[in-house]
């Protein structure tokens, strides 16, 4: 099963509408609901990077019988420094990123923490893809 | 502790979610920071937070956290109410501040999740 989604720079008010459809239809397959709370948790926060950080992108998620692999793509600015922006509490947000409760340099480290599979690649100028996966 | 509880304890106002429905809350948090309350993994606590917009009650969904007291009479949007209705988060409002929430529901028995 395959399901994608745009996600808009800026728009806070959408942020969270990937993770809640993927949330439902988890749960309509039944999976553990310990496992569905850490994807949601990891696609949540990545839904907030690129909504807060990016010019936006989108998201792919794939459920296949034994997991659900997901693919979080943005068109730019891209990451200067990998390393340093999985440090937790590294963080560029601005005050108004921080008003909504995110921008404390916690979101990259949850998604760590969150997720089986983890891989993040980036190119300054060009995009930031993220790449995870959980087993169910 | 009993959803009723906390409402008579805190003088809260119910503006979302079904209060009828069987909430027994085992632990409290306070945080207005969202990937902080995304960190926890616990179950049937209630977040007391001064945080009223709509990624509250998204982090709330994500969170699987089953009832918000806003505290300090800040108020939830009709966005808010409507989201919340929908995911199930039961939101409360209350006059007293995140201190004053959190230290009458400590001292009659509401354990801290740290
Ligand atoms: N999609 C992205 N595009 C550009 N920069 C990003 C992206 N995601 C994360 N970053 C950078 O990495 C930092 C750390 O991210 P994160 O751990 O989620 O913390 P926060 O979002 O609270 O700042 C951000 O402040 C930002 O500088
Ligand atoms: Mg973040």
């Amino acid at each position: 099963m395959k399901l994608e989604f745009d996600i808009a720079s800026g728009d806070f008010s959408k942020a969270g509408r990937a993770s809640s459809r993927i949330k439902k239809m988890l749960k309509q397959l039944q999976v553990d609901p310990k496992v569905i709370k850490r994807i949601v948790v990891a696609i949540y926060e990545a839904e907030v990077n690129v909504v807060a950080h990016s010019v936006g992108g989108k998201m792919l998620a794939e459920i296949d019988g034994t997991g659900i692999t997901v693919i979080v793509q943005d068109n730019g600015p891209g990451i200067e420094d990998i390393e340093k922006a999985m440090q937790e509490g590294y963080s560029t947000a601005t005050k108004a990123v921080r008003n909504m409760g995110f921008g404390a340099g916690m979101g990259l480290p949850n998604i760590n923490r969150n997720t089986d599979e983890f891989t993040i690649e980036s190119e300054l100028g060009v995009g930031t893809v993220l790449t995870f996966r959980n087993n169910f | 502790m009993k959803l009723s509880e906390i409402i008579e304890l805190t003088n809260a106002k119910v503006v979302a979610g079904d209060t009828e429905k069987n909430h027994n809350l085992l632990r409290a948090f306070s945080s207005d920071l969202m990937s902080d309350v995304l960190t926890l993994d616990t179950e049937h606590i209630l977040l007391i937070t001064g945080l009223a917009n709509l990624q509250l009650v998204r982090t709330a969904e994500m969170a699987d956290i089953e009832v918000v007291l806003l505290a300090r009479n800040k108020r939830a949007t009709p966005e808010m109410i409507e989201l919340a209705n929908e995911t199930g988060l039961v939101l409360l409002e209350t006059p007293y501040s995140i201190y004053r929430s959190g230290g009458v529901l400590f001292k009659n028995g509401l354990a801290p999740v740290y």
